[in-house]
C-alpha cells in the first residue's frame, strides 16, 4: 500500500473525506487551522467553509447533521468556549447523521492564551470523546467517530493536541464510504430544546452514555498490548507515543482511543493483570481521577505535572528522576520574540498609539497582540476574541466611577470584528461608552496563516464572495463618524486619532491596509536606505519596532533582505536621512 | 535499527520546514518509518523556530526533549546556541555561520552574543559554513536552506539515499536546478 506523509490535521481532513462527510464549517485557530485548509482538495465530494466564529461553525455543522448528512466542525481549544452553547444542547438532542467536533488543544501554549484541557468538555457536556495519537489514527478514528455518533445518537468530540495536529507521520488511504441516505422529516420532540423536551432527553443521554461505556470495552479504538505483568500503563493521545519510548519493552499497555466515557470494565480487567499501574496523560488527571474514583490504585499526577506538554525525556525525568545529559555552553542566546513583520500595516497604528499620553488600549487576539512588545508598548490588555471593544467599555466605566482621566481605545482586527467584535461595538454605542473603537482591517485572518473572512471578499476555496464593509456595519449601528485611514500614513493616522478624540458624536476608526503577506495582492515593492551622511544617530527610527531597522556603527542601517519599503521609519526621521527607491 | 533524531532550528521564514520535507522525503524513499514535528502560528513572525525529524525501523514520539537529538541543523548561529541543550553531548551540529540580529538586538536592548560558533565547536562535532554567501554566489539568497541541507547530508552519512531525487520531488519545478546546485555546493563546503 502506498504510504503518504500527513500531518494529523491533514489526516483528519482525509478521515472526514473517507467517512463520507458532506458539510464542514470552521473558524481558523492554531493548531487546528490546516484541517480546513486541506478540505478544498476533495472538491465536490464535500462542502466546506470558514464561518465567522466557532459558535456559528458548530451550529452550521450541527444543522447539517440534523438535515441528514455527516458533518464536521473544527476549532482550537478556546474556540470550544465560544461554541459551548450549541455543544451542550446538541448533546441532549442527538443527531440524524454523524456530527464530529474537532478540538485542537495546545499544551505549552505555543500559540494560545491558556492550556485548558478540553477532555473536560466531553464529560461536562455528556458526549463521546475520541483521541488519536498519530496521523493514521486521525484517519481511522474519524471514520469510527461517525459510526459512534450515529449509533449512540450524540455529537463526538474529537480531541487532538498540537503534537498530534502538527506532527507528520506515515499513513495509508482508504476508500470513501457513503453514509446511508437520510430523508429529513420534522422531529420537534428531538430537536426543539424546549424544557419539556429537554426534560425527557436527559435520561436518554445517560442511557446512551452507559451503552457507549459498555461498547468501549470491545471497540476497536481501545486496545490492550499485553506483555509482562510487572508494569501496566493506561494512556491515550500523544502521551501514548511518549510512554512507548520511556517504559521498558515488557511493560503492558492499555491504549485508549475512546476516553469518554472511560471503559471502566476494561480498565478494571487490565489493572487486575499487572502489579504496578501507571496512568500517563498530558495536562489534567482526567483519566486518573475517574480510575481512582472507581477504586483502582494507580500512579500518575503525583509524579507527572499537569502543566506544559510532555516529551519522552521530560516524562522519564518526572517518573524515574533520570535527568537528561546536556552540554553546558559558555554563551547564551538572547531572546528572539516574534515581531510585527517589516511592512506590517499595524505598525503605523501602534507607533501612533505609543506617543499618546493617558492612552489605555484594550487589545484582542491576532498579530496585533505584538503591539504590546517593546519598543511600541502600546497595548494594555488582551483577553479573548472580540474582547477588545467590550473590555475597553468596562475599563471606561471603571475610570468614570473612580474619577481617572484616561483616553480609551478598543482594538480588534477585521476577522475578530466579524467573530465577536460587532457585539462590543453595539455595546459601546448602546450604553454610551467613552471608548473609541478601532478596527485594524488588514483584509485577512493573519496570525493563523492567512484565512479569508466575511470582509475579505473570498471563500475558503478562494472563490469571490460578498465582502461585508466594516464601515457600513458601524454606520448602520449608529456611529456618526467612521474615519477610514491608511495606518502607514503616519500623519493621516495621527489626524484620525486626534479627530476621534475631539469628536462630540459616536466615532470609530478603521485603520485599513492589506497584510503584506496576502499572496493575491499585487503591490509595488521598494526598499528604504539610510543616507549615513545625513543620519545623526538619534535612534528615532528604532522606535517603530521594525526588524529591518538597526544600528550599525552609531548610524541607522536598514537590512535590505528584510525591508519592503513601507517608509514608516522614513516618516519618523527628523532629518530626512531615509529614502525609498522602487524595485 | 535504532531511532535517529534531528532538530532543525532557525528564524521564522528561513525555510526550515521545506528543508525538513526534503530530508523526510529521502528517508521515506529509503523505507524508514519517519515522524516530523513542527510548530506554527505565533512563532512564525520572525521568532525562533524549530522542527524535529525522527527516523528508524519504528518511531513512536514525534518530539524529543533535552539531550536527545543526534544531529542539529542550525540556520543561524545564535539559534544553534539556543537549542544546544536538545543535542546529545558529542552530537553533530551543522551550523550556518550567518548571524541575524533579533528584534531585541536591532532595537539596542540586548547584545548579540560573541563566540557562538566557538562554543558549539567545543561541545559538539561541528560542520560550519557560510551558507548565505554560497547562496548569493549561486544567484539567490533563497536557496540558503538547501545549501545547508547539502552540508547536513554529508554529516548524516546516509549515502545510499538519493537526496537529489528528494530535492527534485519536493521543491517547485522552476527552482530544481538552483537547489541541486545549492545541494552540491553545501556538500562541498561542509568543513568538519
Amino acid at each position: 500500500m502506498e504510504k503518504h506523509l500527513l500531518s494529523g490535521n491533514e489526516a483528519i481532513a482525509r478521515g472526514a473525506y473517507e467517512a463520507g462527510v458532506k458539510v464542514c464549517s470552521a473558524y481558523p485557530g492554531t493548531p487546528s487551522t490546516e484541517i480546513f485548509e486541506s478540505l478544498p482538495q476533495y472538491g465536490d465530494a464535500l462542502y466546506c467553509e470558514w464561518a465567522p466564529n466557532e459558535k456559528v461553525a458548530t451550529e452550521v455543522a450541527y444543522g447539517a447533521a440534523i438535515g441528514g448528512v455527516r458533518s464536521l466542525c473544527a476549532m482550537k481549544h478556546v474556540g470550544l468556549n465560544v461554541a459551548a452553547d450549541p455543544l451542550f444542547t446538541a448533546a441532549y438532542n442527538g443527531v440524524n447523521r454523524g456530527f464530529v467536533i474537532v478540538t485542537a488543544d495546545d499544551p505549552s501554549m505555543h500559540s494560545s492564551q491558556n492550556e485548558q484541557d478540553n477532555r473536560r468538555y466531553a464529560k461536562f457536556a455528556k458526549v463521546a470523546l475520541i483521541e488519536p495519537s498519530d496521523s493514521q489514527e486521525c484517519i481511522d478514528f474519524m471514520k469510527e467517530a461517525y459510526r459512534i455518533s450515529e449509533r449512540f445518537d450524540m455529537p463526538v468530540l474529537f480531541r487532538t493536541t498540537t503534537r498530534v495536529s502538527h506532527s507528520k507521520s506515515l499513513v495509508t488511504f482508504g476508500e470513501r464510504e457513503e453514509a446511508e441516505p437520510f430523508v429529513y422529516t420534522r422531529n420537534v420532540r428531538k430537536f426543539n430544546c424546549a424544557p419539556a423536551n429537554a426534560y425527557l432527553n436527559h435520561p436518554k443521554v445517560e442511557k446512551n452514555l452507559a451503552a457507549l461505556e459498555e461498547y468501549g470495552s470491545s471497540c476497536p479504538l481501545n486496545r490492550v498490548e499485553m506483555r509482562g505483568t510487572e508494569i501496566g500503563v493506561i494512556t491515550a493521545s500523544i502521551a501514548y507515543q511518549y510512554a512507548k519510548d520511556v517504559f521498558p519493552e515488557d511493560a503492558s499497555f492499555l491504549k485508549l482511543g475512546l476516553t469518554n466515557p472511560l471503559p471502566m470494565q476494561l480498565i478494571r480487567d487490565f489493572a487486575s493483570r499487572v502489579k504496578t499501574l501507571y496512568v500517563i496523560e498530558e495536562l489534567e488527571g482526567f483519566m486518573e481521577e475517574q480510575i481512582k474514583a472507581a477504586g483502582i490504585d494507580c500512579i500518575g499526577k503525583a509524579l507527572i505535572s499537569n502543566q506544559y506538554e510532555l516529551n519522552p525525556q521530560r516524562l522519564r525525568e518526572l517518573l524515574f528522576g533520570e535527568k537528561p545529559e546536556t552540554a553546558a555552553l559558555p554563551v547564551q542566546a538572547v531572546s528572539r520574540p516574534p515581531t510585527l513583520c517589516p511592512g506590517c500595516p499595524h505598525r503605523g497604528f501602534f507607533y501612533t498609539m505609543s506617543k499618546g499620553k493617558d492612552f489605555v488600549i484594550a487589545g484582542d487576539i491576532g498579530c496585533y497582540t505584538l503591539g504590546a512588545n517593546p519598543p511600541l508598548n502600546a497595548l494594555d490588555t488582551c483577553i479573548c476574541m472580540g474582547g477588545g471593544f467590550s473590555v475597553a467599555m468596562g475599563m471606561s466605566k471603571a475610570f468614570e466611577a473612580s474619577g481617572q482621566q484616561k483616553k480609551i481605545f478598543g482594538v480588534v482586527g477585521d476577522s475578530t470584528f466579524f467573530h465577536s467584535g460587532m457585539t462590543g461595538a453595539a455595546e459601546i454605542l448602546y450604553n454610551k461608552g467613552r471608548v473609541i473603537p478601532v478596527v485594524l482591517d488588514n483584509h485577512i485572518t493573519g496570525m493563523t496563516g492567512h484565512q479569508d473572512n466575511p470582509g475579505s471578499g473570498y471563500t475558503l476555496q478562494g472563490e469571490p464572495a460578498a465582502a461585508i464593509r466594516i464601515e457600513d456595519v458601524l454606520r448602520a449601528f449608529g456611529y456618526e463618524k467612521v474615519l477610514v485611514v491608511d495606518p502607514q500614513d503616519l500623519a493621516a493616522m495621527q489626524g484620525a486619532v486626534d479627530e476621534a478624540l475631539a469628536a462630540e458624536v459616536p466615532t470609530a476608526i478603521i485603520a485599513r491596509r492589506p497584510c503584506l503577506l496576502i499572496k493575491r495582492e499585487k503591490r509595488p515593492t521598494g526598499l528604504c536606505a539610510v543616507d549615513t551622511a545625513k543620519c545623526i544617530g538619534c535612534r528615532k527610527c528604532l522606535k517603530v519596532g521594525c526588524p529591518a531597522v538597526m544600528i550599525r556603527e552609531k548610524k541607522s542601517y536598514i537590512d535590505p533582505t528584510q525591508c519592503v519599503g513601507c517608509t514608516v521609519c522614513a516618516q519618523v526621521c527628523p532629518v530626512g536621512a531615509i529614502g525609498r527607491k522602487e524595485g | 535499527m535504532k531511532r535517529t533524531s534531528a532538530i532543525l532550528v532557525g528564524v521564522g521564514g528561513q525555510g526550515a520546514i521545506l528543508t525538513a520535507k526534503v530530508l523526510v522525503n529521502g528517508l521515506m524513499r529509503a523505507g524508514y518509518d519517519v515522524k516530523m514535528s513542527e510548530v506554527h502560528g505565533m512563532s512564525q513572525r520572525g521568532g525562533s523556530v524549530s522542527t524535529q525529524v525522527h527516523w528508524g525501523e519504528k518511531v513512536y514520539s514525534p518530539v524529543v526533549g533535552e539531550g536527545a537529538a543526534d544531529l542539529m541543523l542550525a540556520f543561524e548561529q545564535m539559534e544553534a546556541v539556543r537549542y544546544a541543550r536538545f543535542l546529545k553531548p558529542g552530537g553533530v551540529a551543522v551550523i550556518n555561520e550567518y548571524a541575524l540580529p533579533s528584534a531585541t538586538v536591532a532595537a539596542g536592548l540586548a547584545e548579540y552574543p560573541e563566540g557562538c560558533l566557538e562554543a558549539m565547536r567545543a561541545a559538539f562535532r561541528c560542520y560550519t559554513l557560510d551558507a548565505a554567501k554560497i547562496a548569493l554566489e549561486l544567484g539567490s539568497p533563497k536557496c540558503m536552506n538547501i545549501v545547508l541541507f547539502g552540508a547536513m547530508t554529508k554529516a548524516l552519512g546516509l549515502d545510499e539515499i538519493d537526496w537529489e531525487a528528494s530535492i527534485r520531488e519536493t521543491v517547485p519545478p522552476k527552482f530544481v536546478e538552483l537547489n541541486l546546485a545549492a545541494y552540491h555546493a553545501g556538500r562541498a563546503a561542509a568543513k568538519d
